[in-house]
């Protein structure tokens, strides 16, 4: 079974911009790849695209043939849709694909237009992740079901919002370097604590933004690479998805992400490693508290201590473990159906020497990327490594 | 909303309001003891579809709460209201906490189910008073 490499990433820049169609972002995040990775593009075998909400923002279904067009590929095309983790779950399909020898090429991504739709309408839209009947019609919107994680995670292991703050201080700081991100501001924690409230305990710090965007993979076989001499020192070596149920109320914990856990564990055992190999991840940190489920879901933080990772500088730029040096969803933005790609893209960058915060990982061989649905009813985990 | 969403009810759903409205709410059980809401045909623990209806305990505890100053549209009105998860014991149900100040909620409050309704669109909404 050979090991798929990243063979070229790219991305829009993320942020405000309602006036651009989907089409037009994956457009632009494809040209990036292909020139990324010198690829042609007569050589991909399919697209594997992810959007979660393109119905409402846009009134357009069948995006997968819509987006190999506005790419120039010539090539099936299937879109992929598990809310925020859409693109996720799109590599992770194109990873196996890849693995049993059907296709050496593919073109794999995300894109969400959303600042179209205002505040309350990408409000909207967010919550039709949770269960319709049973949680939006009692009001739980995306922020309102984090926030009850949150105050769950308080009543059982302890913690304050400023702990949370820290979380939003390090995001924002590890962007301020990214030239694709959303927000390039500093700020400081009394700004997050000060900030107006979303959905109590989580403030408008605490979440992240509603952007546009759109991320895309050039992925190859290791044949591939080999035969036409790319540059492509990174691969995917692991790949773990898991599941939940749907509504948070049906669950055991409503502090801990069993899914993210269940795809943590298939994607390390996947690529033969521990959590003590991860030397930086890009966690999904929709809000700062799903950080902490993150990187206790991952096993970088023991259950209960996840809390403290970044108050007390562990998930810092210069920490053990660097956590979302890109920015994370917090500062960076959240195209939902473009974040999971978007994050195997940054990881590749980081380890590849690329990005522009490589020089806080610069021994780094081993990175993780972790991308969830809505209240991580589902999750996708990948494993990347510095194969040469 | 178009007249099909005013008009058309969901099954199962609505049935469980209108139960719920005659305080005859209720859960489903399996044979193994696996519980859950509707509408469902198969157990989502062990695939039984040998599914009873069994009423739902008079009153439950707060797991966990929000109160929610940024709503979706159906709820623009009713903002800031507060959310909560209530464990009745063999379920858990998501509602939104009605009859006390929502700065007076808190982890461990009892409450019972009383179906309210949205202040801004006047759909029902599962409600939940202290008991
Ligand atoms: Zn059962």
């Amino acid at each position: 079974m050979s090991d798929v490499r990243v063979a070229g990433t790219g991305l829009t820049p993320f942020g405000n911009s309602p006036e651009r169609t989907s089409r037009d972002l994956f457009a632009e995040a494809s040209i990036a790849a292909f020139e990324d990775s010198g690829v042609p593009r007569e050589d991909v075998e399919g697209v594997l695209y992810g959007n979660f909400m393109g119905e409402l923002s846009e009134h357009q279904g069948h995006q997968g043939p819509l987006m190999a067009e506005a790419a120039g590929v010539q090539a099936p095309a299937t879109r992929y849709e598990s809310a925020c983790a859409s693109s996720g779950a799109a590599v992770r399909e194109a990873v196996k694909r890849i693995r049993t020898g059907e296709d050496d090429v593919l073109l794999v991504g995300g894109a969400e237009r959303m600042t179209n739709l205002g505040t309350a309408g990408a409000t909207e839209a967010l919550a039709i992740a949770a269960d319709d009947l049973w949680e939006v019609r009692a009001g739980v919107t995306f922020p309102g079901a984090y926030a009850l994680m949150a105050r769950a995670y308080f009543d059982e292991f302890g913690g304050e919002h400023e702990d949370l703050a820290h979380i939003a201080v390090k995001n924002h700081e590890n962007a301020l370097s990214n030239e694709k991100a959303q927000y390039q501001s500093a700020i400081e924690v009394s700004d997050a604590l000060e900030a107006p409230p979303v959905s109590e305990p989580l403030g408008l710090y605490d979440a992240c933004p509603i952007s546009d965007g759109a991320s895309a993979l050039v992925l190859t076989s290791e044949s591939y690479a080999e035969e036409h001499d790319l540059e492509a020192p990174v691969a995917i070596t692991g790949t773990g998805q898991g599941g939940d149920r749907m509504a948070l109320h049906d669950r055991e914990y409503l502090a801990r992400s069993p899914a993210a856990r269940e795809a943590g564990d298939e994607a390390y055992a996947d690529a033969g490693v521990s959590a003590g190999d991860v030397d930086l991840a890009e966690v999904h940190d929709c809000f700062t508290i799903a950080e902490v489920l993150a990187l206790e879901a991952l096993d970088l933080e023991p259950i209960g201590e996840g809390i403290t990772a970044a108050r007390d500088g562990r998930t810092t730029a210069d920490g053990e473990t660097p956590i979302n040096l890109s920015g994370g969803l917090k500062a960076k933005g959240h195209p939902v159906g473009a974040t999971g790609a978007s994050q195997i893209a940054e990881v590749t960058d980081l380890l590849a020497g690329d990005h522009p915060n490589s020089d806080h990982v610069a021994d780094a061989t081993t990175g993780v990327a972790h991308n969830a649905g809505g209240t991580v009813a589902s999750a996708t985990v990948h494993v990347l490594e510095v194969l040469e | 909303m178009s007249d099909a969403d005013d008009t058309v009810a969901d099954a199962g759903f609505d049935d469980w309001l209108d139960a719920a409205e005659d305080g005859a709410a209720y859960y489903l059980e399996c044979p193994e003891d696996h519980t859950s809401l509707p509408p469902r045909r198969v157990c989502p623990d062990c695939g039984s579809t040998d599914l009873e209806e069994l009423a739902l305990p008079d009153t439950g505890e707060v797991r966990t709460f929000t109160v929610t100053h940024v709503p979706t549209p159906a709820f623009e009105e009713d903002a800031p209201y507060a959310t909560a998860v209530v464990d009745f014991g063999p379920v858990s149900l998501t509602g939104q906490v009605v009859g006390i100040d929502v700065g007076d909620v808190e982890t461990g409050l009892t409450v019972e189910l009383e179906i309210s309704v949205s202040e801004t669109t006047g759909e029902r909404v599962i409600g939940l008073r202290p008991a």
